[in-house]
């Protein structure tokens, strides 16, 4: 039931600059924990993200062990034109998610 | 050898000392008059406070997500969802979780929320009872109280929890564990302190389930009891127990008529 929170802006003025705000629900087990019978507990965690806009990308980011569950990612772009947002994450265990948002610029 | 033993008992010794200075007023039943309530919101620090202020950052609303779409899904050989009952939660649940732990007249007792959606479960859905901590059942704890968020605490007002909250209120003051402490000890006497470096906070239960960062996930008012639990070193009671909802009670009737946060974060 993994699901994800974003926050884009519904409209904005060409040429401003926009925050996006991404929330997605994983556990980012880190790998370097045992079991109290001494296994490890094998590593599942995220390991990429990216957001395109309009097919192209302007946001990318690679996720390792040290970084908390639910994975909170924040990042600004120039608003150019009308459009969709699309995000993906991509993780152990053959995780994927995808996500999107549209925008409409003036 | 004896030397370093001497030595270690000296400083095992000073450090109880220490920490015996934190305690040593005795149960002085000061309790929090009303004005001077704070939320465990008012302890945090701005970011932390930023992060349960915005509903797309703050990582609750992911169980709140979660348990609307368990709202809706059908369950249990009665083949009835939540929703086929209790129509629009937004409506329906709006201020119940401000008045759980409520008497169950069956059981002649009070349930907490989480026992009330799993007694919902097996006398009108014909399911088995989620399991305590279990995602599901703090799904839909969340989302049941996320409608009540900014409705004034009204639990334990019912006459016939009177003696619940009085049972629950001896817990509290009470002296227990390794460390011979009460709740009240630290929450109504120390809670303007620090301890090892957080705010000791006045235990006002307004936003559960909350996000605890310490977790990085959802957990009850249960679950953050047994912690604190665990560090006064006494004998942990089992989830649902009647002397852990007892206690459930008395603390939110501790929090009468603060608004309902859910789902807050805390560090």
């Amino acid at each position: 039931m993994a699901s994800a929170l974003i926050n884009v802006p519904k409209k904005a003025k060409r040429g401003e600059i926009i925050e996006i705000k991404t929330l997605m629900s994983h556990i980012m087990e880190t790998g370097y924990r045992r079991t109290a019978t001494g296994e490890l507990v094998p590593r599942d965690i995220i390991t990429s993200f990216a957001c395109r806009y309009n097919g192209v990308e302007i946001f990318r980011a690679d996720l390792f062990p040290a970084i908390a569950a639910n994975p909170f990612l924040s990042f600004f772009t120039v608003a150019t034109e009308s459009g969709k947002f699309d995000f993906e994450w991509i993780g152990d265990k053959g995780f994927t998610e995808t996500a999107s948002a549209t925008i409409s610029v003036e | 050898m004896r030397f370093v033993c001497t030595i270690a008992l000296a400083a095992m010794l000073a450090a109880m000392r220490v920490a015996a200075g934190f305690v040593i007023p005795p149960l002085a039943a000061t309790e929090i008059p009303p004005a001077e309530r704070r939320s465990g919101y008012s302890f945090m620090t701005p970011d932390t406070k930023a992060i349960q202020d915005d509903d797309t950052a703050n990582p609750g609303m992911l169980w709140v997500l979660d348990g609307e779409a368990l709202w809706k899904r059908k369950s249990g050989t009665s083949d009835k969802a939540c929703a086929d009952c209790h129509d629009d939660a937004q409506a329906s649940m709006k201020g119940v979780a401000a008045r759980y732990p409520a008497f169950d007249r069956e059981l002649g007792r009070p349930v907490n929320l989480e026992q009330r959606i799993n007694l919902c479960r097996t006398r009108h859905q014909q399911a088995t009872p989620l399991s305590y901590e279990s995602r599901d059942l703090l799904a839909l704890s969340a989302f049941v109280a996320r409608q009540s968020r900014g409705v004034a605490i009204t639990a334990g007002t019912d006459p016939q929890l009177e003696p619940f909250v009085a049972k629950g209120r001896a817990f509290f003051m009470r002296r227990q564990g390794q460390l011979n402490l009460g709740c009240t000890n630290c929450h109504n006497d120390n809670w303007n302190r620090h301890l090892a470096g957080s705010a000791v906070t006045q235990a006002l239960p307004t936003g559960y389930p909350i996000y605890r960062l310490e977790w990085q996930s959802l957990g009850s008012l249960q679950r953050r009891l047994r912690n604190c639990m665990t560090g006064m070193r006494t004998q942990l009671y089992d989830y649902g127990a009647p002397e852990l909802v007892e206690l459930e009670l008395y603390l939110m009737s501790r929090a009468h008529d603060m608004p309902i946060e859910t789902p807050a974060v805390r560090p």
